[in-house]
């Protein structure tokens, strides 16, 4: 399996940045970078990873299922998650989260037909102050309305 | 030998080495605290929380299995605190176990169970749905069942650590955490199935033993595996006669938890179809069954008929029958038969070591100084596959002493990965190996050596001559392949030593000799199969054979007789390292007799008188007659096991390469005995090979 | 850059004094405003001495367990021929909390140096960021404050000239709020799943591959080239005894003026909501508080009034935790809150012991009954009996975290769950999320 030259670029200085001997550190990163690529984290990268780690595949495997953001099912292309823990909670977080739903058509952890969205409804980003707030991908919306999350999906709904 | 501190646990003052963990400590003061993640020799998880005591001044409960005792320190290990505690914890556990005991394997043998009874959990305030997965079948033996499974972790450990294969592993997150196979969904690994003895509830189960009996419905026979020379406990559930499984949960005998696939799964030869069970008498190309009466008639009448025209014999003995059946087989063929013409399949040169080592009183290791020793060189030999229990002593000796091993083999193995140094050298060239390890060797406070049979004859003597070079103890272990290989050799089957590696006064025909010799009038093979590999030269022999199955010399017989396994009598072993151990009857096979019985009756039909055949018997013989073989028997008798002691005195023979021939058996054979065992052939990875590095 | 929200007057800044520069994450702007001076000091002082500088400073680690770091640096056998490392947990999970966020989107070099100057203190040469796999724009920021400083010589060898190395990294994390429970995090920096490890040995010794390892908190890392600059004694004096400094609390929820605001330890936490926060929003009366993030007992209004730092909130028996702030007005609905955090604990239990993977979900599973109107009599008290059977008896802090807030929402409301038995929320509040 290989990468675009970017992702390759980084791999190989994140296995070079650990101890000598240490190279299954790169391990989590590595099939988080991966899957934004890929789409998930599929049979064939977990062995992928496997080998450029030194490790064996259960030991990748372990690790998948234990880290919330690795996701053995493809996401949409715009991955929408909305967190309704205690700080967006109180502001209107669920709110958000059955707007974004209904709207889309999905469920938590769905992808749309067409695989451009997924949402998923997640557990505290670090945006407390800002509640309620967003995360597209890795883009925060902080403050965000029912509206603006209409706004939000609409716009990405547009795009290539 | 760590300072000893005082330390009161239920109001019991008792003394412990600095830093023993408190619920070690309880255990040898006599009070047992309960745990289910806690596994002696396992590493420390911490993780089922049921070992909490209460501990003096201190904020909260602690769990006894990560605290070092100290000084004045003050425990309860069940005031009322503690057990509301444990129950509270059962509670936890039993919330998302299901409650189908009555129809789970390990139902009246369930840790959880006992647990549960103890503490008074039975009623729950679990009124949720529980989480449910289905079972899933890893391979033919191995079952997991996710909703039982508690995460105890012992089977990760034991299947890394104590295997060093790491096959399980633990998937998802929080409650729906789960015990996960390494090829996705099912097993590649040595199917050992010791994930399943050390699973302390039903989450885990064998695919032979399932729905078969309940625990209380078996008698619980603790015997010796017959399959390869390392000698392991085995305890056989046996139910009217037939074996349900074979297993060592209560870590009793030399190997502790251990046991590998063979130890576990391939009791099932013993009643397998293929079983002769009567008398055979060769007709043309056929074979027909008789009487006992008439077989042994028929043997007799042949063997006095050619001994009385001092025709000639040829004797062929087998590695896995008892030191009682060899000692009385070699006693039969030199007095009854009046021939020396007697020998076995070698697979490991221990004459040579047992002369090279004359006169020293502690240089050959026992399976504990494997546990023990600083050091550990392997040489020629693929010990995970070949010798599975010794392998597992050597890792946790290492796991828990730091040994260092070395490893001298002609390819890759598993030792490979936790040897301080690995050489590869094609075999007969392990002697100038070793001289790159002197340096390494020579800075080793002791050390055990282990060779295979590529080195043999006078690379024996080599090996010890470079091990008298270190300047350090050294111990060896001359590798061999069967049950009682080791015990073969000690009684005297061989035509050049008598029982006790005492010279014979006239050496007769050896194993090659006697097959190759045009003119032999009798063939008499107890329990071997030389013909799977050889030619009969003699076409007029008369062929006898002793054995469970129509194997390719038994095809060869005249007359076949059917014998009992190991697993149907009674008797001792010695093992690879010279430890002596007692078989004991467990199964029942109509039709057929322990060979012991068997050269018995021929005996008496042939008018020869050569002493009572019952087994403790011929052990007192033995234990009079064969140098080293003095050993106390009430060990034997509780199901333990005696080393033989070292020869005091030369056993002067000459070296015979040739003969000696290992069968390379891996994990998943067992040379002819393999064959019918279903169980080993089955498996996805049977039959594997040697220096594949797994 | 705009901030996230409008500073506060009464702030006092300290780690935030860069903020609202411009070009304030630059280095430029770092070393324009005392940036990297406290390393060029520390250079000249000797380990001893900058370890004693931050114990004088009272600084209790700002990751939520308040354990004086200076301490914590003096663990360290500085003597092993070991490698050591310096790691940093920006692994910023717990709900409520958004500070290290706004430190490193900032004032990027702060972290840095507060990381490099631990390096001087203990020998090591170097340290990681485990940054939370959803703050990835803050992993492409770190790393390119990163690459600054080693193109202006301020990381790599011999820096600066000064004869000493230190190399950052950062390190991506992917998930999982038990990473950042500070044995997890080396486990999962390992490449492992974040499983917590036993205790003793602690990470000082044995931390981050079998090496001694100082693991800090962002926040406290970057009040470390302060404490340098300035000394200790004025850290230390801006707090209360035994809580030296400022600290970034993080106000949430039914407040006018959300945000994160330094304030000096031992700050009024009524004054805080109503004069830094702006009051609780809509006019609406105060109904509780959890002072530190979710993990923390909720306080009740009339509880409030009360100083913010670790020992005065231990006293009213919560914590001051990591300084999220979470205020709650009248109308909240306290099952459905509770819910909420223990949804939360359970989807976060890790699963390695018995009674916080049981007992976290077992929880989870009879508020959600609970709130739904089909909650039994016996349920409020089996609800407290739980979490009383995991305190301090699951292997580490996240059973407690879960088992707190839970024994303190039933001791507190208990006439909201009794209310809840008639049949429904008096509150009007349904909870309809798919997840369960």
């Amino acid at each position: 399996m290989t990468f675009s030259p970017e992702l390759e670029a980084r791999f190989a200085k994140m296995l070079e940045q650990y101890p000598p001997g240490r190279q299954r550190s790169a391990v989590v990163p590595m099939l988080l970078y991966a899957q934004d690529e890929v789409g998930a984290v599929t049979p064939e990268l977990i062995e992928e990873v496997a080998k450029r780690c030194g490790v064996t595949p259960l030991q990748v495997n372990e690790v998948v299922g234990y880290y919330s953001m690795l996701h053995k099912k493809p996401l949409g292309k715009y991955h929408i998650q909305v967190c309704t823990n205690i700080s967006c909670l109180l502001v209107g977080g669920e709110e958000l989260y059955r707007r974004a739903s209904q709207k889309l058509g999905i469920g938590n952890k769905e992808t749309t037909p067409d695989g451009r969205f997924s949402l998923e409804e997640v557990e505290c980003i670090g945006a407390c102050s800002w509640a309620p707030a967003i995360e597209i991908n890795y883009d925060f919306h902080h403050f965000v309305t029912p509206e603006r999350l209409d706004q939000l999906i609409e716009s990405l709904r547009k795009t290539e | 030998m760590a300072d000893l501190v005082t330390f009161t646990i239920d109001g019991k003052a008792v003394k412990a080495p600095a830093g023993t963990l408190l619920i070690e400590a309880a255990k040898r003061a006599g009070i047992e605290i309960p745990s289910f993640c806690y596994y002696e020799g396992l590493a420390l998880q911490a993780a089922c929380r049921m070992c909490l005591v209460e501990i003096e001044k201190a904020p909260k409960l602690a769990v006894a299995c990560t605290t070092p005792v100290a000084e004045g320190m003050v425990v309860h290990t069940e005031s009322p605190t503690v057990a509301t505690a444990r129950k509270a914890m059962l509670e936890f556990l039993l919330t998302n176990h299901p409650l189908d005991c009555p129809v789970c394997d390990k139902g009246g043998e369930c840790e959880l169970q006992d647990m549960t009874f103890r503490y008074g959990a039975g009623e729950s305030r679990f009124t949720e749905i529980k989480v449910h997965v289905d079972e899933k079948q890893w391979s033919p033996v191995v079952y997991y069942d996710g909703p039982r499974c508690i995460l105890c972790y012992r089977c990760v450990r034991i299947c890394d650590e104590g295997m060093g294969v790491g096959a399980l592993g633990i998937v998802n997150r929080g409650v729906v955490s789960e015990i996960a196979p390494n090829a996705g969904d099912h097993l590649v690994c040595d199917e050992c199935g010791m994930c399943i003895d050390i699973c302390p509830v039903g989450a885990l189960t064998s695919g032979a033993y399932r729905y078969k009996t309940r625990p209380w419905e078996m008698t619980h026979i603790g015997t010796i595996c017959t399959h390869c020379a390392d000698g392991c406990k085995t305890t056989l559930g046996v139910r009217n006669g037939q074996i349900v499984r074979g297993n060592n949960r209560d870590r009793s005998g030399i190997n502790g938890e251990f046991l590998c696939m063979k130890g576990r799964y391939a009791f099932d030869f013993v009643h397998s179809e293929e079983r002769l069970q009567a008398p055979m008498r060769r007709t043309g190309d056929n074979f027909e069954p008789i009487s006992w009466g008439e077989a042994l008639e028929m043997v007799a009448r042949k063997f006095n008929e050619v001994k009385s025209r001092s025709g000639r014999f040829g004797v062929i003995g087998s590695n896995h029958t008892t030191n009682e059946e060899n000692y009385y087989l070699q006693k039969f063929a030199r007095q009854g038969l009046g021939t020396s013409n007697i020998d076995h399949h070698r697979t490991g040169d221990i004459a040579t070591l047992v002369d090279a080592l004359s006169g020293r009183e502690d240089a050959l290791a026992t399976t504990l100084d494997l546990y023990d020793s600083k050091a550990i060189l392997i040489l020629a030999n693929d010990l995970s596959q070949q010798h599975p229990f010794l392998a597992f002593q050597i890792r946790a000796n290492r796991r828990h002493h730091d040994a260092h091993i070395y490893v001298i083999t002609p390819g890759p193995v598993r030792e490979d990965r936790y040897a301080v140094r690995s050489i590869r050298a094609p075999e007969g060239a392990e002697l100038e190996a070793v001289e790159q390890l002197r340096d390494a060797l020579q800075g080793e406070s002791g050390l055990v050596i282990l060779y295979g049979d590529a080195v043999k004859g006078d690379a024996v003597r080599r090996l010890v001559a470079f091990g008298d070079s270190l300047g350090i103890p050294v111990k060896y272990v001359a590798l061999v392949d069967y049950s009682n290989s080791r015990g073969a050799f000690d009684m005297g089957l061989t035509p050049d030593l008598l029982p006790g590696y005492q010279p014979a006064p006239a050496p007769g025909l050896n194993y090659d000799e006697i097959l190759a010799s045009p003119d032999l009038d009798v063939l008499w093979v107890v329990g071997a199969n030389p013909l799977k590999d050889h030619a009969l030269a003699s076409p007029g022999a008369f062929v006898v054979v002793q054995d469970l199955f129509m194997t390719e010399t038994a095809k060869r017989a005249d007359i076949v007789l059917p014998a009992s396994s190991a697993y149907e009598k009674n008797g001792t072993v010695t093992n690879v390292c010279g430890q002596v151990q007692r078989l004991k009857a467990g199964a029942k096979v109509m039709g057929v007799k322990p060979d012991l019985e068997i050269m018995g009756l021929i005996g008496r039909e042939m008018g020869l008188n050569l002493g009572i055949w019952k087994p403790d018997k011929v052990f007192d013989e033995i234990r009079s007659a064969v140098r080293g073989y003095n050993i106390p028997v009430p060990a034997l008798a509780a199901g333990g096991a005696a080393a033989t002691s070292p020869l005091n005195g030369r056993a002067p023979v000459p070296a015979r390469p040739e003969l000696i021939r290992s069968s390379r058996d891996t994990l998943f054979t067992s040379g002819t005995l393999g064959r019918y065992s279903k169980a080993l052939g089955e498996l996805l990875e049977a039959p594997g090979s040697l220096y594949g590095g797994r | 850059m705009p901030l996230y929200n409008e500073p506060s007057p009464l702030e006092v800044k300290v780690l935030t004094r860069r903020f609202g520069l411009p070009n304030s994450a630059s280095i430029d702007t770092y070393l324009a405003n005392d940036g990297y001076k406290a390393f060029l000091k520390a250079v000249e002082m000797t380990p001893e001495e900058i370890i004693q500088e931050v114990k004088t400073s009272n600084l209790r680690g700002r990751g939520g367990a308040g354990f004086p770091t200076g301490m914590k640096w003096s663990f360290v056998p500085r003597q092993s021929p070991k490698p050591k490392y310096i790691i940093c947990n920006a692994d910023e999970s717990e709900p409520g909390t958004c500070k290290d966020r706004v430190l490193m989107e900032y004032d990027p070099h702060q972290l840095l140096e507060g990381m490099m100057i631990a390096g001087l203190a203990v020998d090591s040469k170097k340290g990681y960021i485990y940054i939370r796999g959803e703050y990835r724009y803050l992993i492409d920021h770190m790393e390119r404050a990163i690459a600054e400083a080693y193109s202006r010589g301020w990381l790599g060898k011999n820096i600066q000239g000064t004869g000493k190395d230190f190399d950052i990294y950062t390190h991506s994390g992917a998930g999982a709020y038990e990473c950042g429970e500070e044995t997890a995090l080396l486990d999962s920096i390992e490449g492992k799943r974040g499983i917590p490890r036993l205790k003793p040995p602690f990470p000082a010794v044995v931390g981050a591959w079998q090496s001694p390892t100082i693991l800090n908190n962002v926040e406290t890392f970057c009040a470390v080239p302060a404490i340098i600059r300035d000394g200790g004694a004025a850290f230390a004096a801006l707090g209360t005894p035994k809580n030296g400094g400022t600290r970034l609390f993080c106000l949430s929820g039914h407040i006018n003026k959300p945000g994160v605001y330094e304030l000096p330890m031992g700050f009024n936490l009524l004054r805080m909501i109503d004069e830094v926060g702006g009051g609780v929003r809509n006019g609406k009366k105060l109904k509780a508080v959890i002072p530190g993030g979710s993990s923390c007992p909720v306080l009740k209004a009339e509880e409030c009034d009360l100083a913010m730092d670790f020992d005065t909130v231990a006293k009213a028996k919560s914590m001051l935790g990591s300084g999220g702030v979470i205020v709650m007005d009248e109308d909240t609905c306290m099952v459905k809150a509770m819910l909420r955090i223990m949804r939360f604990y359970a989807h976060e239990s890790c699963g390695w012991c018995i009674p916080c993977r049981e007992g976290t979900t077992w929880l989870r599973k009879i508020l959600t009954r609970f709130h739904e109107g089909l909650g039994e009599r016996g349920d409020i008290d089996l609800m407290g009996d739980i979490a009383k059977n995991m305190l301090g008896r699951t292997f580490c802090a996240l059973g407690d975290a879960a088992a707190m807030p839970m024994i303190s929402f039933v001791e507190k409301f208990r006439d909201e769950f009794e209310a809840h038995l008639a049949g429904s929320c008096p509150f009007g509040q349904v909870h309809e999320l798919a997840l369960a």
